[in-house]
């Protein structure tokens, strides 16, 4: 582990345990992320078991698997993964999500290298993973194509990246700015720039021109009824997600 | 001891029934009852029976239990519903559910308590995922990831969440700090199965009685299972009379049809009630079967609202282990509370106010439910509806109650 709760000046530690809590409460400010993270991790888990041929049914089934979580926060994608036997790496910009969410892996029993660090930075040092998750990230990013040309690199021969984003249309206006901002204070105003979104098809040229051979793409719907997200095969309007492989 | 993904207070109907559904899919689970699996398999006949729904059955299928019932069930082919009044037969206007009208077969199943109870020890016993424990567990507590109960021996046990199966009154809902409301109905249901000259023919029949409803059930053979309701006083005076003085009783209820009756078996009261816990969850806890509900039987229903919960609970609980997610974290365990919660209300209030229609004496609620009776017979649509929710076939239905393994 690159930094233990041990090292951490115990007034801050009081400071980090409530922004954990605050980071894992279903019904607090992170609230939409734990809405959508059942269905993220339906998507990524049987993604993976796929292309690495394991069965889900089975204890730890991703053991032996290095898995980077990139805009990792407070860990709500690398606990899950840890606790399928991965070997996780959580990567966050915000220097003060990273003990927050030690804190939490700690609590919860679990082993997690959570750095402060970039996608960039983790390919110059020369890292390598069996699995990326580069999830609602790239709509944030200034060069969009340099970033995934350092996730390719991120990436050992054969392994696979999943990337999530917004399409850019008028519905994914009304949704996920007017409604989820604006409407139903879901984000704070601000969160998502709609210019900076980017249609499945877009995403599809830049991330071969990254160097990487995109193989799936799926919607997340969200459905006020059940109000609950689901992955769908035709519906990729406003949120949705792609599995991308690294050529052997 | 080792800690596990999760213990399961009782080892009745509902909770094996979840011990195997996850057991099956991976999941390592401590069942504990304060009577040994030896005490509680009994080989002799002691009158009680269930009428299991289309999804239980498929259910009991999907978690192994094909084989060992296989030949010890009676199909329920039909369902005859009559209003009437004791002395003077059934009403003219009668209901008449026949499974020829929906696709999935028989509209039921009956089974014997025995013979659920020996199928469940038997694909319990050397599970390699499920331990069984007898004990009486006098505490539980959750904090930070895991779950504890404590057993009155001191033996402490560990898991990531705790079931409450332990049945109506759920000392661990109590503990947990989980009321309950509802009601009483001052009515008493008297159980026992009879044995009868003339075949059942696979029908089942339910005669509206002013006192309460009578249903006459078939089992395997010439037998049938009774379940009679009368007032709370008139049921105490009749338990304590004699089988003569019972089935004296009991014969000008149904009338002559199956021939000469004896009782097979002996006989059971249970005191009618409606109760819901005012939530199915708690920390690290989630109710299932009478812990969490008691509905009026009028309709069979409360096994199979039980198995609902195990399959709608096993469902949640194995897809969040499969997805990486602690399963006893609330926004995990709030999932099951919304799937099953409101419909068990619903079902609550139904039954119960079939059986307020149906109690009484009233001339003119008499004319109402008999022109209400009427009408139902007379739209196939709307009958087909109520023969599908009786066999369980409506709703947002999990896996297991579709046949489908996790």
């Amino acid at each position: 582990m690159s930094q233990s709760a041990t090292t951490i000046d115990p007034a801050e530690v009081a400071k980090f345990e409530a922004m954990a809590a605050e980071w894992w409460d279903p019904t607090g400010k992170f609230k939409p992320l734990h809405l959508m993270n059942p269905c993220r991790l339906d998507y990524i888990t049987r993604q993976i078991e796929a292309e690495f041929d394991r069965d889900l049914t089975t204890d730890r089934p991703f053991a032996g698997l290095r898995i980077l979580d990139i805009g990792c926060g407070g860990g709500l994608l690398s606990e899950p993964m840890a606790r399928l036997g991965a070997e996780v790496v959580g990567a966050d910009a915000a220097p003060r999500n990273i003990p927050v969410a030690q804190l939490h892996a700690e609590q919860s029993g679990l082993t997690i290298d959570y750095r402060h660090t970039t996608a960039e930075a983790l390919a110059d040092a020369g890292e390598q993973f069996d699995v990326v998750l580069n999830m609602e990230v790239v709509e944030h990013v200034s060069d969009p194509l340099a970033y995934l040309t350092a996730c390719r690199k991120l990436l050992k021969p054969g392994g696979l990246m999943t990337c999530s984003t917004i399409n850019r249309n008028a519905k994914s206006f009304v949704m996920a700015i007017v409604g989820a901002e604006w409407v139903m204070r879901w984000l704070p105003k601000g969160t998502h720039d709609w210019n900076k979104f980017i249609t499945p098809d877009e995403l599809f040229d830049l991330l071969r021109n990254a160097g990487l051979d995109p193989v799936d793409r799926k919607g997340f719907v969200f459905n006020p009824v059940s109000w609950s997200w689901s992955v769908s095969d035709r519906d990729l309007s406003v949120n949705y997600v792609t599995t991308s492989l690294k050529p052997r | 001891m080792d800690s596990t993904d999760v213990i399961i207070v009782g080892g009745g109907l509902n909770g094996s029934a979840l011990a195997l559904a996850l057991g099956d899919a991976g999941l390592r689970v401590t069942l504990v009852d304060r009577l040994a699996a030896s005490v509680r398999d009994s080989d002799s006949f002691d009158g009680r029976s269930y009428a299991l729904a289309h999804g239980s059955f498929r259910l009991l299928k999907a978690i192994g239990l094909g084989p060992a019932l296989d030949g010890k069930t009676q199909p329920i082919l039909g369902i005859k519903v009559s209003d009437g009044r004791a002395g003077e037969g059934a009403s003219p206007l009668h209901l008449v559910f026949d499974h020829a009208e929906i696709e999935e077969g028989p509209m039921g199943w009956m089974v014997e308590d025995r013979h659920l109870r020996q199928a469940f020890l038997a694909r319990i016993d050397g599970h390699p995922r499920i331990t069984q424990i007898e004990g009486t567990v006098t505490d539980h507590a959750a904090a930070g990831n895991a779950a504890s109960v404590t057993l009155s021996d001191g033996t402490a046990l560990h898991a990531a969440m705790l079931v409450a199966a332990d049945g109506v009154g759920s000392p661990t809902a109590r503990r947990a700090g989980i009321t309950r409301q509802g009601w009483r109905y001052g009515q008493t249901a008297l159980v026992c199965a009879i044995e009868h000259d003339q075949p059942h023919g696979g029908i089942a029949h339910q005669f509206f009685m002013p006192p309460g409803p009578l249903a006459i059930l078939p089992l395997p053979g010439n037998r049938s299972s009774i379940v009679w309701t009368e007032r709370d006083a008139e049921a105490a005076r009749i338990q304590a009379l004699d089988d003569a003085g019972y089935l004296a009783h009991l014969r000008p209820r149904f009338g002559s049809f199956l021939g000469d009756i004896a009782l097979a078996g002996a006989r059971f009261t249970y005191p009618l009630e409606l109760s819901l816990a005012r939530s199915f969850t708690g920390a690290r806890l989630a109710l299932v079967g009478d812990a969490a509900h008691r509905v009026h039987p009028i309709a069979g229903q409360g096994l199979n609202a039980g198995l609902k919960d195990v399959a709608a609970l096993a469902e949640v609980l194995v897809d969040a282990r499969r997805r990486g997610e602690d399963i006893g974290r609330a926004d995990v365990l709030d999932r099951y509370q919304r799937w099953r919660r409101f419909d068990t209300a619903t079902l609550a209030l139904a039954t119960d106010s079939i059986n307020r229609l149906f109690s009484n004496d009233n001339p003119l609620v008499r004319a109402a439910r008999d022109i209400g009776l009427g009408v139902v017979g007379a739209l196939p649509g709307l009958r087909r509806g109520l023969i599908r929710e009786a066999a369980g076939l409506t709703g947002d239905l999990p896996r297991l109650l579709q046949g489908r393994v996790l």
